[in-house]
């Protein structure tokens, strides 16, 4: 552990989606995965905030508004290390393409909306490996706000960033914070190469998209599974 | 100075800045933090809590406030790190961020609102067993300390150091049972558990040493009676709250205070950035220049 692995040695490919609530990207990583999967490739598909084992500890800090942005900001670390240490480095290292539904950038952007130092939130998460691609859905903010406050009835309290005071109407407050958040992807787009994905077109169209670019950056037959595909791959 | 004055109608105002190692906690006015921050590190069996049950008693006899707090008793996560140990289910990378997480919801909700009101807190055991854990398990150094860059620099940190011989001793008969993260279990699979758990405090001690000339801690040789540690830490706590000393002293030249937090500052920047030669030395206050007479009547 002692050095980052390097990178050439890994045979698996990394690739992220990120993008705001509402951009629609769970839904296109979702098709990605499937049609990997269906066509017989070492697919593994990963989620933000997921960990069985600190997930219990994030629900209560969220629940009964324990965090602060210091300790939300290394609980949420914490749940990526673990999925990072056991799940997508293993899975990266025996060659499988693995697909996370938002990575370290998610975390750069809200914790740094929320007050940590951008430089600190960076180091934090600097044994992660950057990602061969990562795609970005952007979404101009005003769709992004009517596709989740016209679905759903309520927005949730940290999700509306009631955290950070900014109103007491969690719509209102939800649309601030992730105005905030939609200038921190404005800002990491060429930092870190995303491609970007106009979110505003048809999901069929964006998928296609995606696909070209996946097959057009990544040697997809090295991917393939060897010898007989196992029933829950068959179509 | 014949004898160190605790009280503290006499303490004497000096305004000392606290100063965080890096960044630090988002909004937190520095200059209000009046209180002291006092670490006491050391292995289990080292006398650690003996010695701050000790601390506590004196302190409040001369009316100073104090709070208690260690590792694994935040509101936060202690629970689930509690069960995650007990598994032994996570990757190294995973637990130095939860017990981080730890640290960091008792470093605001309880260590910085305690220093804003003037108590005196007493950490039993700070980041540094923490990142020693750490690094002897194989994390980058430099990624620990850049996490732990949110920590206050404390106004001393005592080490107890205690030979692994004389720990395993203290242990056994305290216990009859080596515990398995103190032996290193995890990483030392020899079925010898005995010989595991010297091998491991000696690594864990080494690692202090290393870290002992970059955070400038003072190591108390815990191998002798409660009662002479007790009267060694009594004086240097008491110089401390006099205003006299200080673990962020520098033995070099006469520096002023605002100089030598700078300097401690740079030096601990200056590592973060892996650059071990240009930083100036920091060593804690030397034992001999402060005599007390307050010795421990218990």
């Amino acid at each position: 552990m002692t050095e980052v692995q390097n990178k050439e040695s890994i045979a698996g490919k990394l690739v992220a989606v990120e993008g705001l609530d509402g951009s629609g990207k769970s839904t296109q990583v979702y098709l990605l995965k499937r049609w990997l999967e269906l066509d017989g490739y070492k697919v593994f598909f990963t989620e933000w905030n997921s960990s069985a084992l600190v997930r219990k500890a994030t629900r209560k800090g969220k629940k009964r508004q324990l965090l602060t942005p210091t300790t939300f900001s290394l609980i949420h670390s914490t749940d990526f290390a673990d999925r990072y240490e056991r799940q997508i480095l293993p899975l990266l290292n025996a060659g499988y393409i693995v697909l996370a539904d938002r990575y370290i950038f998610t975390a750069f952007a809200r914790d740094a909306v929320r007050g940590c130092d951008r430089t600190w939130i960076r180091k934090l998460y600097s044994f992660a490996l950057k990602p061969d691609i990562t795609f970005y859905f952007d979404v101009p903010l005003k769709t992004a706000l009517s596709r989740i406050l016209d679905g759903r009835t309520r927005v949730k309290y940290h999700e509306a960033g009631m955290d950070m005071g900014y109103s007491n109407d969690p719509y209102e407050s939800f649309r601030i914070f992730q105005g905030k958040i939609y200038s921190e992807y404005r800002r990491m787009v060429h930092e870190y190469d995303f491609i970007r994905i106009d979110a505003a077109e048809p999901p069929d169209v964006q998928q296609t998209k995606v696909r070209e670019i996946l097959e057009n950056r990544i040697d997809l037959p090295r991917y393939r599974w060897h010898g007989p595909i196992y029933p829950r791959h068959i179509a | 100075m014949a004898r160190t004055d605790l009280s503290p109608a006499h303490r004497i105002t000096m305004l000392k800045t606290k100063r965080f190692y890096g960044k630090g906690i988002p909004k937190v006015v520095l200059d209000e933090l009046k209180g002291q921050l006092i670490v006491v590190e050391g292995a289990d069996g080292s006398g650690r809590s003996t010695q701050i049950d000790l601390l506590r008693n004196w302190l409040e006899r001369r009316g100073y406030p104090t709070v208690n707090v260690g590792l694994k008793r935040s509101m936060l996560v202690s629970r689930e790190l509690e069960q995650a140990m007990r598994g032994n289910i996570l990757g190294t990378r995973t637990l130095s961020l939860f017990y981080a997480t730890d640290f960091a919801d008792q470093l605001e909700n309880r260590i910085i609102p305690a220093l804003r009101s003037g108590f005196i807190v007493l950490a039993d055991r700070y980041i540094y067993t923490l990142m020693s854990r750490a690094i002897v398990r194989g994390v980058e150094p430099a990624w620990i300390r850049d996490v732990y860059s949110i920590a206050l620099i404390p106004d001393a940190v005592f080490y107890l150091a205690v030979s692994p011989r004389i720990l395993v001793e203290r242990n056994l008969r305290k216990h009859a049972v080596l515990d398995y993260w103190e032996s290193g279990m995890d990483m030392h699979r020899s079925p010898n558990m005995y010989g595991n758990f010297i091998e491991y405090q000696r690594q864990i001690q080494k690692e202090f040493k290393v870290m002992q000339e970059h955070y400038g801690f003072e190591t108390i040789n815990g191998n002798r009676s409660p009662r002479a540690i007790q009267n060694e830490l009594r004086a240097k706590i008491g110089a401390i709250l006099n205003g006299k000393s200080g673990l962020t002293e520098l033995t070099d030249e006469g520096s002023n205070d605002s100089n030598r937090t700078e300097r401690i500052a740079r030096s601990v920047t200056a590592l973060a950035n892996g650059d071990k030669r240009d930083q100036p030395a920091v060593r804690g206050q030397s034992a001999a220049r402060h005599r007390t007479t307050d010795r421990v009547s218990e």
